[in-house]
This record gives structure tokens, sequence and C-alpha cells, in this order.
């Protein structure tokens, strides 16, 4: 999934898609911010976009991108952890 | 990203033949693990969540660890075989504790109310 992209030096990192408007526009308090940001069962996870190396390749990849399949969602604390 | 790269050329990939099959994506900065609530600001890293995402993008389930112990891959696997079942029954089937595949379903009605402990029983939850 995703057009595979040329890399540089910069390290390129990703977000939450289509938050920024939202985050110009609003002055919630923190506690409002902080409840739109939970995340429950029943709900839409939110979509991000994320630079990704997938079978040799580095690509993007955009949550949205799998809509009609069934996604596991897996975060890590970091590469060579070792569990 | 690169480092991505590195542990699966030089380590994961002695584990998976052909190497990780799915992309592993980057978090650099914790921005996604934020909005899901697993980024660890104190360490600076992403815990150890788990989401599971159905095909219409909703979330049906999701655990998260601390980093020093691992997730179960055979209870994510029993978990969206549930849910893919329920899926295709529209509901009409759903599954009880401790359910795997092969195992009794239970189908909710009114005249299930009360009764459950006549079509399954607590042994179910653990065998």
């Amino acid at each position: 999934m995703g057009e595979e992209k040329a890399v540089g030096c910069a390290r390129p990192t990703g977000g939450p898609v289509g938050e920024r408007v939202e985050e110009a526009t609003s002055e919630k308090t923190e506690a409002e911010k902080e409840v739109r940001q939970m995340i429950q069962v029943g709900k839409k996870a939110p979509d991000f976009a994320a630079p990704a190396y997938h079978q040799g390749k580095f690509t993007n990849v955009e949550l949205s991108q799998y809509l009609g399949r069934w996604v596991f969602l897996c975060f890590y604390p970091g590469d060579f952890t070792f569990v | 990203m690169f480092v991505h790269k590195m542990w699966n050329d030089h380590e994961l990939s002695k584990m998976v033949d052909g190497g990780v099959p799915f992309p592993m994506l980057s978090d650099a900065g914790g921005r996604v693990g934020r909005v899901y609530g697993v980024y660890d600001e104190d360490g600076g890293v992403d815990t150890r969540g788990r989401f599971l995402i159905d095909p219409d993008g909703v979330i049906q389930a999701f655990e998260v660890l601390s980093p020093p112990v691992g997730r179960n891959v055979a209870e994510a696997l029993r978990q969206v075989q549930a849910y893919q079942h329920v899926r295709e029954t529209n509901a009409a089937e759903v599954m009880p504790a401790g359910w795997k595949p092969g195992k009794d379903v239970l189908k909710p009605g009114p005249d299930l109310v009360g009764r459950v402990w006549e079509v399954w029983q607590t042994k179910q939850a653990f065998d």
C-alpha cells in the first residue's frame, strides 16, 4: 500500500490526517482536547499518515487506505527492543 | 524508518521467512501515538498498543501494555476471528467469554435472558 517515496537525510515522521485545521480554529480547553482524543471501541479510528518501510521500500501509509480490510495497528517503543 | 530496515533485514528476517510482511511505520515524535493514547511523554516512546480496526474503520478492540511485556498474538487473532464472525452474522451470533473458533456461540434475544446458564457452562471460559 502507498506510493514509494524518495528519502533524504531528514528524519521523516507522520501525524494525524486532517487535524491541523481543527487545531488552528479551536480554542478548546486541555480537558476538552483530552476528551476529543480519547479512543473508544465502537468509534472511528483516527486517520493518520506515516512514513513506512515495507518489503525493501520506503513508502507512505495512510490508515484510510485500509478501509474495507481488517487492520491490526500496533505500536511499540522502538526497533530492537527485546520483547 | 531507516532503523526499521536495519531491524527487519538483520534480525526480524531471521525470525520470519521473507521478513516482516506488513508495513513498519515510523512515529518519530509520537504524534500518532498521542492521538491513540499510547505515547509515554516521560519516556518519549510509544507503549505497546494494539488496535483492532474493522473494515469500516471502527475500532473494535484494543490493548495497551507497558514496554517490558509483549503481546499475545494468538489472543489478537482470536479476537479478529470473533469479530469477523459477529460481522458475518450481523451480530445475530455473539461470542461468550473464552470463545474460540469451533466453540459454541450465543444467539441474543428475549428467550436467552436469564438462561445463559442453560446453554453455556463456566468451564467453557477456560478450556
